[in-house]
């Protein structure tokens, strides 16, 4: 049995995990759980060393289990698990930092600007209930399609990450992307509609 | 106390767990280029009913660029695969993905001093021009099912880096396509040197990073 502190440390704890991969290779769904259960600090510690902002690490774990459940077909029970799982990680580290990059170039996070510069025009929220505004935009969304729709919930009002929302629907990331992009211009046409 | 992302983590594993189907193991699976060079070389037998051998064979033996270009060009064909089936498993460096460096340079070397040679002998005529046309649209033709087999075989693997992956597929199909070209149209590789094979290994790539790219980032 792989110890709690760290069976990735030793030889018998990776030899544990290939086992255990190999069940879920089989379709061993309680091993499959465990094994993925017992990656994630791993996974962590991994993320860390290659210099993953802490806020950030989560979303490594996150596409890390993805990429394990996708390309679980391609592990070789006759390779070291921690290996390939370490190569995963370290790649999944990159794009993580990559897309944060990208982001932090395109977006300033400055919530005390809203309450510096309150917009004037703004209705409180009972101005928006006088005004109908609620039940338009109520009936906006009933007008998404069932797919559009479902990831606006899941994406924006949920607040779920791509990864859980991927997982809960089967649909790809990119897929979800498009739809709530689409849903979100829909209804912004539909409530410029209404101006 | 509970770590900050436990919660999404534990619905996250338990909903791949509940997902979770068997899968057979893919083993040996960079032995898979051997399949596809064995797709090639199958369509090398086809082309060489139609085509004639003996003027092919009196053509590249002309002068030492020519035929030191095929077999560059072959090279990258056959280092090419293994490096895209290699970048098709997640657990690979990217490393891989200079393999088929040597061949490269071999081929383009070699294509570049003939160019050199003949620009030198005969200048730039439209005659050449034409040719250079011909061979590059027969290198595309030629590159198609090529694509198409190699892509259908990477796809059983799981690319964590599609578009790298997509890109040497492309230099290996280019190079495979144009090793085939030598048999169906005799040609004078050092003419069409550099500036066909440049074009045509770009326009390959280009396309296998386009739509290999999206067809292994599932």
């Amino acid at each position: 049995m792989a110890d709690a502190e760290g069976p990735a440390d030793t030889a018998a704890g990776n030899r544990q995990w290939s086992e255990w991969m190999a069940c879920a290779q089989a379709g061993d769904q309680r091993v499959y759980e465990r094994l993925l259960r017992e990656c994630v600090p791993f996974i962590a510690m991994v993320a860390r060393s290659k210099g993953v902002p802490a806020d950030r690490v989560d979303d490594v774990v996150q596409d890390v289990l993805m990429t394990i459940h996708r390309a679980r077909h391609t592990y070789d029970p006759g390779r070291p698990f921690t290996a390939w799982l370490r190569v995963i990680v370290q790649r999944r580290a990159i794009d993580v930092m990559r897309r944060t990059w990208r982001q932090n170039s395109r977006e300033i996070y400055a919530p005390l600007l809203f309450e510096s510069y309150a917009d004037p025009g703004a209705q409180a929220p009972d101005g928006l209930e006088k005004s109908g505004f609620s039940e338009q935009l109520a009936g906006a969304m009933a007008s998404l399609s069932p797919g559009q729709r479902d990831a606006l919930e899941r994406l924006a009002l949920q607040e779920q990450s791509l990864g859980e929302a991927a997982a809960a629907t089967g649909r790809s990331k990119g897929a979800l992307k498009v739809n709530l992009h689409r849903a979100i211009n829909a209804l912004r046409a539909q409530m410029k509609g209404r101006e | 106390m509970t770590p900050p992302g436990a919660f999404s983590h534990d619905r996250l594993i338990g909903r791949l767990a509940a997902d979770l189907q068997p899968v057979d193991p893919l083993r040996r699976f960079g032995w898979q280029a051997a399949a596809w060079l064995g797709v090639v070389v199958a369509g090398g037998g086809l082309l060489a009913f139609f085509a004639n051998l003996p003027a092919a064979k009196e053509h590249l033996m002309s002068a030492p660029d020519m035929w030191l270009a095929a077999i560059g060009s072959a090279l990258t064909a056959i280092l090419g695969a293994i490096a895209a089936f290699q970048l098709s498993l997640p657990d690979r460096k990217s490393l891989w993905a200079l393999l088929p460096l040597p061949g490269l340079a071999v081929w383009l070397g070699a294509s570049g001093l003939g160019c050199l040679r003949t620009v030198v002998e005969m200048g730039i005529t439209e005659e050449i021009l034409a040719e250079t046309r011909h061979c590059l649209a027969v290198m595309l033709v030629l590159s198609l099912p090529l694509s198409v087999a190699l892509i259908a075989m990477l796809r059983r693997g799981y690319s964590i880096r599609p578009n790298l992956t997509g890109q040497v597929a492309g230099v290996a199909v280019s190079g495979a396509s144009v090793t085939l070209l030598n048999l169906v149209l005799p040609h004078d590789p050092s003419i069409i040197g550099i500036a066909m094979h440049g074009l045509g290994i770009a326009l390959v790539s280009f396309a296998n990073n386009l739509t290999g790219g999206r067809i292994f980032s599932r």
